[in-house]
Formats: C-alpha cells, sequence, structure tokens
C-alpha cells in the first residue's frame, strides 16, 4: 500500500474519532454518540459514493473537469422522485415503504440514465464543450421540470421538492443508510474488480476495442453504477455539483498513476476526509450547521471556472 | 413595418385579450384596472425588454449563446437588491433599483473580463463560462439567504420569475425597461458594428468602449428593473434572438421589434399556460419557460446551422 494513502487513511480515523468523541459529555452521550455515529457513517457512504461516481464518470466521458452532477444526474434523480409521486399518487408511494420507494428510483434512474447519457456520450464524444453544455441545460430542465410536476400535482407541495434542492451534510436520511451501504459497497467493489478494464477503456474506443475490450458494454455498465451512486449520494444528502470535481482533483495530486486500483481509494479516503474534517470544523467549531456544503460547492465552483478559463478541458 | 411584425401582432393581440379574460377572480372594472390590465402589461414589457436585453448582451459578447440570465448580470442584480434589502429595507424603491442596476453591470463587466482570457475559437466556451460564473453568484447570494433568513424571498421572488404579484402601482417600472429596449433600438447599428469587433468598429469610425458602455447600460437596467419587479425568467433572452436571427438575418434594425414581439409572444403565450395548467392556481412563468426554454435551446444547440 502507498505511503500517501495510509497516511491519509491515519488522518481520515483521527477526523472520525474527532468528529465522534469532541465535546461529548453529559447524561445523554449514548444518545449523542449514536446520532453521531449515523451521521458519520452517512458522511463516508456520500464520500465514498460521490469520488467513484466521479472518478468513474470522468473515464467514460474522457476528461478531468465533469462530474456526474455537472451533467445532471442528480436533477434527473429528484425528477424521477417527484415523477414517481406523480405516478403512483401519494398514497400508492407511502405503501412501498422507504426501502422499496427508493429502491424503484434507483433502478428507474439506472435505466434512464443509461439510455440518456449513454446516447449523449456516444454522440457528442469529440466535442467536450458542447457536451457539458447539454448536460447543464439538461439539468436545469430536469430541475423545471421536477417543479412543474410537482406544481401540477400539488401546488402545495412545492416546498417538498424545494427542501431536497440544497445540500446539507448534518441531514442524513437514517433509514436508507443499510441499503446505501450495500449499494455503495457493490459498486466500489465491482470499480475495483474491473479496475484494468477501466484503465482500458480511458484510452478511447478504437484503441479500447483493439485491445479487446467490449467497449459499448463496459460502457454502459459502468454509467449505471455512476447512475445507482448518484442516486444514493443524492437521498442521503442532496444535490453536490461540484464536491467530486474537487475529490477527484485532489486524487490526481496524491497518486501519480492514472491506474483505477490506485486512484480509487486515494478519492475514496478523500472523500471522507473533506466531508468529516470539514463538517467538524463547521459544525463544533464555527457553529454554523449548514455552511459545509455551500462553502464546498462554492470552491468547487471556482474551481471548475479556473479549470475552464485556463482551457483545461481533457 | 414589416410582415413579421404584422403576423406577430396578430398572434399577439388575441393572447392578450386571453390574458384579460382569464382569472380565478370574476371580472369587474376593478378587477380589469386593477389586475388583469397592468399583468398583461407587465408580461408584454418584459418579454420584449428580455428579449431585447438578450441581442443587445449576445452582440457585447460576440457569442450566439449567451444571455443576461447567464452572464451574472441577472445574479449581480439580485445580489445588489438582497445587499440593499439588508442594509437599508426602508430605501424607496428607486434607490433599489439604482443599487442592482449597478450591482449587475459590475457583475456583467466582470463576465466580460473573464471570457478575454478565453481561447477565441472555443465557441461554447462562454456560456459555459457564463452559467458557472453566475452559479457562483447564486451560490454566494443563497449562502447570505441561508445566514439572513431571507431564502424564502430569494425562493420565490427572486429565482422564479412570476407575474401574480403584479398589480396597478407594481410594474410601472417596466416602462422604464420598455424605454432602455426603445433606446437599444436607436442604437442598433452600432451594436451591428461592435459585434464585427473591436478593429472593424474603430476603423470605422465608432468608438468601441462607448458602445461598449451603452449596451451594458442598457442590459443592466433591464434585467435590473425586470428582477425587482417579477424576479427572474429564463430562457428568453437567449432562445427569442437566435430564433429571429434563423428566420429573418442579423440586420438589427429590422429585426429589433421582431425579436421584441416575439419575446412578448413567448412570456405571454408561457404566463397563459402556467395560469390554465392547475386553474384555478397558478404556475411561475419560469417554471414553464424553464422547461420549454431548455427544450428550445438543446435544439438550437444540435441543430444544424441554418446558414454556412
Amino acid at each position: 500500500m502507498p505511503k500517501r494513502l495510509i497516511v491519509l487513511m491515519v488522518a481520515l480515523l483521527l477526523a472520525c474519532a474527532a468528529y465522534l468523541f469532541w465535546g461529548l459529555s453529559g447524561p445523554r452521550w449514548g444518545f449523542v454518540l449514536g446520532l453521531r455515529a449515523l451521521k458519520l457513517a452517512g458522511m463516508l457512504l456520500v464520500g465514498a459514493a460521490v469520488a467513484v461516481a466521479t472518478v468513474l464518470f470522468q473515464t467514460v466521458s474522457r476528461n478531468r473537469i465533469l462530474t456526474p452532477q455537472i451533467m445532471g444526474f442528480d436533477a434527473l434523480y429528484v425528477l424521477l422522485q417527484t415523477a414517481l409521486v406523480a405516478s403512483l399518487g401519494v398514497t400508492g408511494f407511502a405503501g412501498l415503504g422507504d426501502l422499496g420507494k427508493f429502491a424503484l428510483e434507483v433502478a428507474a434512474m439506472v435505466a434512464l440514465a443509461v439510455v440518456l447519457f449513454g446516447t449523449l456520450l456516444g454522440r457528442a464524444g469529440q466535442d467536450i464543450p458542447r457536451l457539458i453544455l447539454t448536460g447543464v441545460i439538461l439539468g436545469v430542465m430536469f430541475r423545471a421540470l421536477t417543479g412543474f410536476v410537482a406544481r401540477v400535482l400539488d401546488p402545495n407541495a412545492y416546498a417538498v421538492v424545494q427542501s431536497a434542492s440544497f445540500a446539507s451534510f448534518s441531514r442524513v436520511e437514517a433509514g436508507l443508510l443499510p441499503l446505501a451501504a450495500l449499494l455503495v459497497l457493490v459498486a466500489v467493489a465491482l470499480a475495483l474488480r474491473f479496475g484494468p478494464a477501466l484503465d482500458v477503456l480511458a484510452l478511447g474506443r478504437p484503441m479500447a476495442l483493439s485491445l479487446g475490450l467490449a467497449h459499448d458494454r463496459l460502457l454502459r455498465g459502468v454509467l449505471a453504477l455512476v447512475a445507482v451512486l448518484v442516486a444514493v449520494s443524492t437521498a442521503l444528502v442532496g444535490p453536490v455539483a461540484f464536491l467530486g470535481l474537487i475529490l477527484t482533483g485532489l486524487a490526481h495530486v496524491a497518486t501519480p498513476s492514472h491506474h483505477h486500483r490506485a486512484l480509487l481509494p486515494m478519492a475514496i479516503v478523500l472523500g471522507g476526509l473533506v466531508l468529516v474534517a470539514g463538517q467538524t470544523l463547521f459544525e463544533r467549531a464555527f457553529g454554523l450547521q449548514s455552511a459545509l456544503s455551500v462553502v464546498i460547492e462554492g470552491l468547487g465552483g471556482l474551481f471548475f471556472l479556473w479549470l475552464l478559463l485556463k482551457g483545461k478541458l481533457r | 413595418m414589416g410582415r413579421a411584425c404584422l403576423i406577430l401582432l396578430a398572434v399577439l393581440l388575441p393572447l392578450a385579450a386571453v390574458s384579460l379574460l382569464v382569472g380565478a377572480a370574476g371580472m369587474d372594472a376593478q378587477i380589469f384596472a386593477l389586475s388583469r390590465l397592468p399583468r398583461t402589461l407587465a408580461v408584454i414589457l418584459t418579454g420584449a425588454a428580455l428579449a431585447i436585453a438578450g441581442v443587445v448582451m449576445q452582440q457585447l459578447v460576440r457569442n450566439r449563446f449567451v444571455e443576461p440570465g447567464t452572464t451574472g448580470t441577472a445574479e449581480g442584480a439580485a445580489l445588489g437588491l438582497l445587499a440593499i434589502t439588508l442594509w437599508a429595507p426602508a430605501a424607496p424603491i428607486w434607490a433599489k433599483m439604482v443599487v442592482a442596476s449597478l450591482s449587475a453591470m459590475a457583475a456583467t463587466a466582470l463576465f466580460l473580463r473573464l471570457i478575454r482570457a478565453l481561447p477565441p475559437r472555443e465557441v461554447l466556451l462562454v456560456p459555459l463560462v457564463g452559467i458557472v460564473f453566475s452559479g457562483v453568484l447564486g451560490a454566494v447570494v443563497t449562502f447570505i439567504g441561508w445566514q439572513t433568513d431571507l431564502m424564502q424571498m430569494i425562493g420565490i421572488w427572486l429565482m422564479m420569475g412570476e407575474f401574480s404579484g403584479v398589480i396597478a402601482g407594481r410594474y410601472e417600472l417596466l416602462w422604464i425597461a420598455g424605454g432602455a429596449a426603445v433606446l437599444a433600438w436607436a442604437a442598433a447599428d452600432r451594436f451591428a458594428i461592435l459585434s464585427l469587433g473591436p478593429e472593424a468598429a474603430i476603423g470605422l469610425g465608432l468608438s468601441p468602449d462607448a458602445v461598449m458602455r451603452l449596451g451594458l447600460v442598457v442590459v443592466s437596467v433591464t434585467m435590473a428593473l425586470v428582477i425587482v419587479t417579477v424576479g427572474m425568467i429564463p430562457f428568453v433572452g437567449l432562445v427569442v434572438p437566435n430564433i429571429v436571427s434563423r428566420r429573418m438575418g442579423d440586420n438589427l434594425r429590422t429585426t429589433l421589434p421582431v425579436t421584441a414581439l416575439a419575446g412578448a409572444v413567448l412570456v405571454l403565450t408561457c404566463d397563459i399556460v402556467g395560469r390554465l395548467v392547475r386553474y384555478p392556481y397558478e404556475m411561475p412563468v419560469g417554471t414553464v419557460l424553464g422547461v420549454l426554454g431548455a427544450g428550445l435551446f438543446l435544439w438550437l444547440l444540435y441543430r444544424e446551422p441554418a446558414r454556412a
């Protein structure tokens, strides 16, 4: 194992300990600890999901500035959530239970994302600015459609949708954690298992084909994984557009290797570290509960702007 | 008046009649004078002004895929409005207007400065940088809103334009936006020359900086007025000028009136749709346009070029 990864893992452990035990006192410490552990688990899962989703998406789109969320994946998920409520009715939806609902949403998300973004990546593969612009506009359209469907559904239910349009790392949907953990673990295991194939995929279609890789099938599989991971992170904390960009940027700094088996663990550990350390600082030191997502998104947006202005499109 | 203008007028007038007749309350003289008529006028003025502001912005940036909503202008105006709402909540509306215009101008100037660094061949990078730049400004607005408990105002008023709040006495500022649009039409030839590039402009005896400043003022004042009175309305300034220029070319003096009328028709149609789709409730016109405008934009992005 490379030395830097070990250092980062130790830092992550320290950050987790700080998050769990900082200021822990009083008669109800057991309850507080349980609550914190849930949030911690949520953050680690989201960090891993966002990191892996972004690395995989950057591999299939063959550039380093995209995240699935910039391309409208999370907006698609929120739209699906709303559309499912609209088509099943509020009562039919409640009958499914939290987990059944989530499973249905993830399944619909995978199907749609593979069709939509598979076509998009295949079609506009060369013209990267047009690809990104399309994704951004699709995101705008999905969000507007969500508002549209929500208001047609029930003019007063709009507040429910609106609360899902800002991310917050201090508000984790605890009921979804077991299934979310399972999905993330399976996705990470698959990504690591197919690491060498992904390395070949990153070379581009002609090269991958001539090296004997079933390119199109693998691409669809990767998009499905990305869709699952984005669904998990969006369901747990809400939309985070630029977090993944920061994580992959840091991961590329931390490891010189382009091999997925080196890059993925680094990005996952960094994801946990950024979220846990950031949340500890903001929640405990500055007393700002929901500020972390805004700050991360703001910094990530500036980073993205800088990459664009520097012309680092690939 | 050209044929296109007549056709659009023939569409606009019945739409205006529909807009005057549709509403949740029964019709009487007072409702008509206080609510229906101001609302219809406000929609028409907003649509026309936004479309013209879009044309002017596209000439300033020399790029077809931008509009004031994606160059930081709208978010700049929102930021200025938020600032004065926090510091001087009792300030009269014209003071709010001036502050919003000034900050919209500053944001737009910053954007124009930013895109100078871009490689000239990458046409689509300009709108992309604009969207992200607007997003960053929007994040600042959101952050301040969270910290000061003004999210309600931001979410409902600024970010999602709608006309349901328009009554007599609360829309008249939009006439100034209409005036700015007329000013843009009077200076149409200058904007057309500016879009050829600064060298060509100087060669033709025109100071590019002066025209640039005029354009900035027109766009910023229009956006500030629209945002103060109705909120953000996406895509009008982008899709309308593109569609008009696709059909009629780029002679601004003849196309600007058509663009203004087409903008009015688009926004009025969307407003009526928003009022009817869940009658007697209302859908904000910004939501309707978000869906329709995004679709039109994608079509513009992927269509074959009209002329070689």
